[in-house]
């Protein structure tokens, strides 16, 4: 089946065709393009099938990743969507955001001589077939148990509860706060890294399960979890995801101009404002663009700020590149595309005009002294380095706290010191009977993939206190 | 959807209002709350704080000024058309609570939001004096409302068509030196909540004022609404939206709310076009 005549585990990883970066930094579609059916099946000749797979260690779900690569070898694309159905909801999201470097491919044995096997590259496509190809079949379900379970928050966690509850034979409702299903999916990651019609289908592949979905409802506020619990609720998750966005708490920060990376995204992505005046929410549209923070949301800002239409966008981190806690393809995606990185240099306060905008920032040049709590070398100032980056727009994508909506109005849930949910780590039960949490309420903010981890645990454990007792 | 099931409008028409289905926010609301309304698919997220709910009716009213594109979508909604999206109730209701003598000031739409506030602080046994304000006669709303939700009601207008010829402020500072008040409450446009929390602040009577500044989510999300109250930054959707008075910084919060001021205006006037055209 593989082009090359080299055997299994040698030859070259099948690349995936992307957009041309100069084109790309310009447009919101999709920046990889998908393998094709003869591409699929050639890299999906280079798996080993290991009979002990340290790719599946690696997968915080655990997808049985030979399984599904040797259904695509042998064509069965059918057979692989449902082999990963059975460990994993949202395979086209994965395939697209998950750190697999760091996961299954981090573990792959092929990988230790050359490349690793392109599992998430895999798992894409498999999705894209299904969602072109298929038939719309469903995997089975089990029959009704007559428990009712509330999902709060319909993001990467929420949607894996909901997904494994639902064909366990329980009746799940998500609540969700925003107009719209997805959580992090829709509001955050931008539709050239996750388009959002993809979203949409995996949410109504779980809508055809059986899964009720309310939107425009802010548990906390429109409702209680005990009136939840009192409309006759058996179980409950929690899984509102990260909420207060973090500044950088230097003078000017309320200038026009500066936004939290929050807003920024939720008005591209959720609100669509890339299109706007054709959709009415409008988004600053930078020439000078600046991003503070060098994660994966930090490289989303920049990318977004380019295809907006900015003449220069400069990301501003205080470490250096080795400490950037982006995915290495996102930084690499950055770069190609046009955008800068300020290294070592840390923001010491913003400058405006008379109308209160953003007219610039100043920063201090950073030297990396010795390691800190972290572990990570600390970054000391270079005394006398102050210097000016003149900008319109600057994005703030630094973290987020946990947010107190739901969480100040449960007073019998047990908070950390930072107000997020204490949970059993191997579970998710909370101190409060019958409430599960998960995702970044519980871990602080951290990936896709972790978040849906977590919501497995929980359902797992949902179930067996829906069958058996707390 | 959420059908809209009464309509009116106010201030020769440059106000509306509108009864909306929304029974689960009817039920929960306080007065001080607000919610976040979009009209259709490509809408906007627009925060109004809302003037009245009828929990057994399941409805809610808003009361809104047509600013800009998003307002005049809304203007055109008609009785049994709807909102696509609402969603609350938001931020911390007002505290209410027994003081003696409460003095409420409100200004244009800001009228709207007050009613509540007022007929909660009278309900709770405060003595209530109410001052609202317009531009001229025409465009004051909700007199006989607010005439019933306080014990005393004075009306001013900048032109002198109706009650005292005048601002709200000058009022105000008769009521005050007049004695014994406890507690102001002050909403209405930015200048207005900043002047009358100035007079206040002479006679060292505690203000509350509202604040409605630029958001999207309404649930402390996007930080778009921050606002700085003594010395410290705020988010106005989870912290407020009511805020000691003298504590706003007034002048950073009017140049906020210019954020869009160009893309607000050319999107309205593309919209009006697009409809006079039709």
């Amino acid at each position: 089946m593989s082009e090359s005549d080299g055997k299994k585990g040698q030859s070259s990883r099948v690349a995936m065709p992307e957009q041309d970066p100069k084109v790309r930094a310009r447009n919101f579609l999709e920046v990889p393009t998908g393998y094709t059916v003869k591409m699929a099946q050639e890299e999906a000749s280079r798996c080993l099938q290991c009979k002990k797979p340290g790719c599946v260690e690696g997968c915080p779900v655990g997808v049985d990743i030979p399984g599904f690569i040797d259904l695509i070898a042998h064509g069965d694309f059918t057979g692989a969507i449902r082999n990963l159905w059975r460990k994993n909801a949202l395979p086209a999201v994965c395939g697209r955001v998950c750190p697999q470097e760091s996961q299954c491919e981090g573990k792959c044995i092929v990988g230790k001589k050359g490349q690793p096997v392109a599992i998430g590259n895999l798992e894409r496509f498999c999705a894209d077939y299904e969602r072109e190809h298929g038939q719309g079949e469903l995997p089975p379900k089990a029959g009704p148990t007559g428990k009712r379970v509330a999902v709060v928050g319909s993001g990467p966690s929420g949607l894996t509860v909901a997904g494994d509850l639902i064909v366990k034979g329980h009746d799940v409702t998500i609540f969700e706060a925003f107009h719209k299903p997805g959580g992090v999916l829709v509001y955050g990651i931008p539709e050239f890294r996750l388009p959002k019609a993809i979203v949409a289908q995996e949410v109504n592949f779980l809508e055809r399960l059986g899964v009720k979905i309310e939107c425009n409802a802010v548990v906390g506020r429109t409702v209680s979890l005990d009136e939840l619990f009192e409309q006759g609720y058996d179980a409950i998750y929690v899984g509102v995801g990260a909420g207060l966005p973090k500044f950088m708490n230097i003078p000017g920060e309320n200038l026009v101009g500066i936004l939290s990376a929050n807003e920024y995204l939720t008005r591209a992505n959720l609100m669509k404002a890339y299109k706007y005046p054709e959709v009415d929410t409008p988004i600053p549209r930078g020439k000078n663009v600046v991003v503070l923070g060098a994660g994966n949301v930090a490289m989303d800002s920049a990318r977004t700020a380019m295809r907006l239409g900015a003449e220069t966008v400069k990301i501003v981190y205080r470490r250096s590149r080795e400490e950037m806690p982006a995915r290495h393809a996102e930084i690499h995606h950055a770069e190609e595309e046009g955008i800068e990185l300020c290294l070592l240099t840390n923001p010491t306060r913003y400058l405006g005009d008379a109308n209160g905008r953003l007219t610039g920032m100043e920063c201090l040049r950073m030297e990396l002294g010795e390691p800190d709590s972290s572990g990570r070398r600390r970054p000391v100032a270079v005394k006398g380095s102050e210097f000016e980056i003149a900008c319109d727009l600057c994005i703030v994508a630094v973290g987020s706290g946990a947010n107190p909506l739901l969480t100040s109005e449960t007073p019998d849930m047990k908070l950390n010191k930072w107000g997020n949910v204490v949970a059993d780590e191997r579970n998710g039960k909370t101190s409060k009977k019958a409430v599960w949490a998960g995702g970044d309420i519980v871990t602080g903010a951290a990936t896709v993939i972790l978040a849906m981890g977590a919501g497995r645990a929980a359902a797992n454990s949902m179930h067996d206190y829906l069958t058996l007792g707390w | 959807m959420f059908t809209i099931v009464k309509r009116e409008e106010m201030s020769q028409g440059t106000v509306i209002l509108n009864e909306i289905e929304a029974p689960l926010i009817a039920r929960k609301a306080k007065p001080g709350q607000f919610v976040i309304l979009k009209a259709n698919e490509d809408g906007e997220r627009i925060p109004l704080t809302m003037a009245d709910t009828n929990p057994e009716k399941g409805t809610i009213t808003i009361i809104y000024m047509v600013v800009g594109k998003s307002t005049a979508l809304f203007r055109d909604l008609k009785v049994g058309e709807g909102y696509q999206d609402v969603i609350g109730p938001l931020g911390k209701p007002t505290h209410l609570e027994k003081v003696g003598k409460v003095v409420c000031v409100g200004g244009g739409t800001g009228v709207a939001v007050l009613h509540p506030i007022t007929r909660g602080l009278k309900e709770v046994g405060n003595h209530v004096t109410c001052i609202i304000g317009a531009r001229n006669k025409g465009l004051l709303i909700l007199e006989e409302q607010m005439k019933a939700a306080s014990h005393e009601l004075k009306v001013c207008t900048d032109d002198g068509s109706y009650g005292h010829h005048g601002f709200v402020t000058e009022v105000l500072r008769e009521v005050l030196k007049a004695g014994d008040i406890k507690l102001a409450v002050a909403i209405g446009p930015v200048p207005m909540m900043k002047a009358v929390s100035a007079i206040t602040k002479e006679f060292n009577v505690e203000t509350l004022v509202s604040l409605n500044p630029i958001m999207v989510d309404g649930t402390g999300m996007c930080g778009g609404c921050r606002v700085t109250v003594g010395g410290e930054t705020k988010f106005a959707c989870v912290d407020g939206p009511e805020f000691d008075g003298h504590k706003v910084d007034y002048d950073e919060l009017i140049l906020r709310l210019r954020a869009y001021q160009e893309d607000e205006r050319s999107s309205h006037s593309h919209y009006c076009n697009l409809r006079d055209a039709k």
